[in-house]
């Protein structure tokens, strides 16, 4: 057991804990203040596992700019100082997303543990070069996909924010009413 | 050398930097912009023309009570400032000064300070939601705004740069940097520059602090330390900045007798971008908040991506 060993247990199971927390907290805001812990150890996991590029672009991406989002579209609507208990859910569907999450767990051990053969395997060629070339070598195809994805789902939001509105309410110029 | 003594020699001497760079940054804001509007400053903390004022104005922060509201989250609260601070800290340890002359050299050095700023600026929001004050909430919502629209030009204009320069590292970039350059890779300098100063939020960009409208923004409940280390994260930023912007756009250490006066050279540069984000502060007013996101959508984002077409192109014709 080598010191980064040591380091990588810690920082996950500052991740896992922070996770657990980000769901379990009865605050609004604190959930999306866990969520940027355990975002960015995460990105101190890949970046212990030598996945430099990896870890950069975790932080730059999720705790620059989603979580900033979550938290701008948290103050946006409301942004309760106390807790809030009208937002936690029910019993049944805290049972149901623990019995979920536990066996998406199960399901990815007994997938990723043979799989490698309780062989510990560190990303040692992580620099940007690498990265790079796998990137745009043998994973280009999927990496495609996610852009065009990511792409629909821009258009889609831009389309529903500017679809012209139905209800009656909005004030809805006379010809549009008659078609 | 022993290693255990070089981290902490590196890590010692980048602490230090940072604590003086800003402080000078801080006091050349006060005289410069005295200056521009015609009146003096300050002038008497240390005799001549006032150098102290800001050391004075620590040990003022200093004494002052450390105010938390009742209201306040507590820990939220009163983490925001080191929230706001140590990122920019961290960040200006990758970049270097000269070739040798760097804190820590990362090989992706321009993500790591891109990513270490994007975390400063949650400092901001912790504080602005954490007060429990309505015009701190409204200076945070404005802060997340501006920072979520302005983070996106930021990037294109840094990833045009590094396209150009073939890596990621910052003095990989220098070391890659020709004068033609600076007509190359003009628009997407500008782009960076004014993306820089609104991720800054300082003036013209400061509608999340703007003082005459929602007292003080996200800082409005602060007192003593807390408020200042927030002021320290602004001139921090201020020199990240423009360290960063002389490193990408204006060639770093590049210049007369390189060999000699690298640093000299860096230093020199973002001494002069220094001085002029201060000076733009002092010479337009603040904008509203739709022309600042009319600004960022509809004419950074088309510049910044137009650039980053026009490197590509060059770059794969060149390689051909």
């Amino acid at each position: 057991m080598t010191s980064l060993d040591i380091l990588f247990g810690a920082v996950g199971l500052i991740t896992a804990a922070s996770a657990v927390l980000a769901v379990t907290t009865q605050h609004l805001v604190h959930a999306a203040l866990w969520l940027v812990v355990a975002l960015g150890t995460l990105a101190g996991c890949y970046l212990i596992l030598g996945a430099e590029l990896v870890a950069l672009v975790q932080l730059l991406v999720y705790v620059g700019a989603v979580v900033v989002l979550v938290l701008f579209a948290l103050m946006l609507t409301r942004a309760p100082m106390g807790r809030s208990p009208e937002h936690s859910s029910s019993a049944v569907q805290r049972i149901a997303a623990a019995v979920i999450a536990a066996g998406t767990t199960a399901l990815l051990a007994a997938v990723l543990l043979p799989a490698l053969g309780g062989e510990v395997l560190t990303a040692r060629t992580g620099d940007t070069t690498a990265i790079a070339t796998q990137l745009f070598g043998a994973w280009v195809w999927p990496f495609e996909l996610l852009s065009v994805l990511l792409l629909m789902a821009l258009i889609a939001a831009l389309a529903v924010s500017r679809m012209p509105t139905t209800s009656p309410t909005s004030p809805v110029p006379a010809e549009t009413e008659s078609t | 050398m022993n290693p255990v003594l070089e981290v902490v020699l590196r890590s010692v001497s980048v602490l230090a930097v940072f604590l003086v760079l800003p402080l000078v940054v801080g006091q050349t804001e006060h005289k410069v912009m005295a200056h521009m509007q015609g009146r003096l400053g300050p002038m008497y903390a240390g005799g001549f023309h006032g150098w102290a004022q800001l050391v004075a104005d620590a040990a003022k922060f200093i004494q002052k009570e450390d105010i938390t509201p009742r209201a306040a989250d507590r820990w939220v609260f009163k983490l925001a400032p080191a929230v706001a601070l140590v990122p920019y800290l961290v960040a200006l340890a990758v970049i270097p000064i000269s070739p040798t002359l760097v804190g820590a050299d990362v090989d992706a050095g321009v993500l790591f300070v891109l990513a270490a700023s994007a975390v400063g600026i949650l400092g901001l929001l912790m504080g602005g939601w954490a007060s429990a004050n309505k015009y701190a909430l409204l200076g945070g919502m404005r802060a997340a705004a501006q920072l979520l629209s302005y983070e996106l030009p930021l990037v294109l204009s840094v990833a045009s740069v590094a396209l150009a320069a073939g890596t990621l590292s910052l003095s990989g970039i220098v070391d890659a940097w020709h004068p033609l350059w600076l007509l190359w890779q003009f628009p997407g300098a500008m782009v960076f520059f004014v993306a820089a100063v609104a991720e800054l939020q300082r003036g013209p960009f400061d509608m999340p602090i703007a003082d005459s409208e929602i007292v003080m923004g996200p800082f409005t409940e602060y007192t003593g330390l807390r408020f200042a280390f927030f002021l320290l994260s602004e001139y921090a930023g201020i020199v990240v900045m423009s360290l960063l912007f002389t490193v990408l756009f204006l060639g770093g250490w590049h210049g007369a007798f390189s060999d000699s006066l690298g640093p000299v050279w860096t230093l020199a540069k973002s001494a002069v971008i220094s001085v002029v984000i201060i000076w733009m502060r002092v010479s337009w007013p603040r904008l509203r908040e739709d022309q600042l996101q009319r600004l960022a959508w509809l004419v950074l984002v088309p510049v910044a991506l137009v650039q980053l077409a026009m490197t590509a192109v060059w770059v794969v014709l060149s390689s051909r």
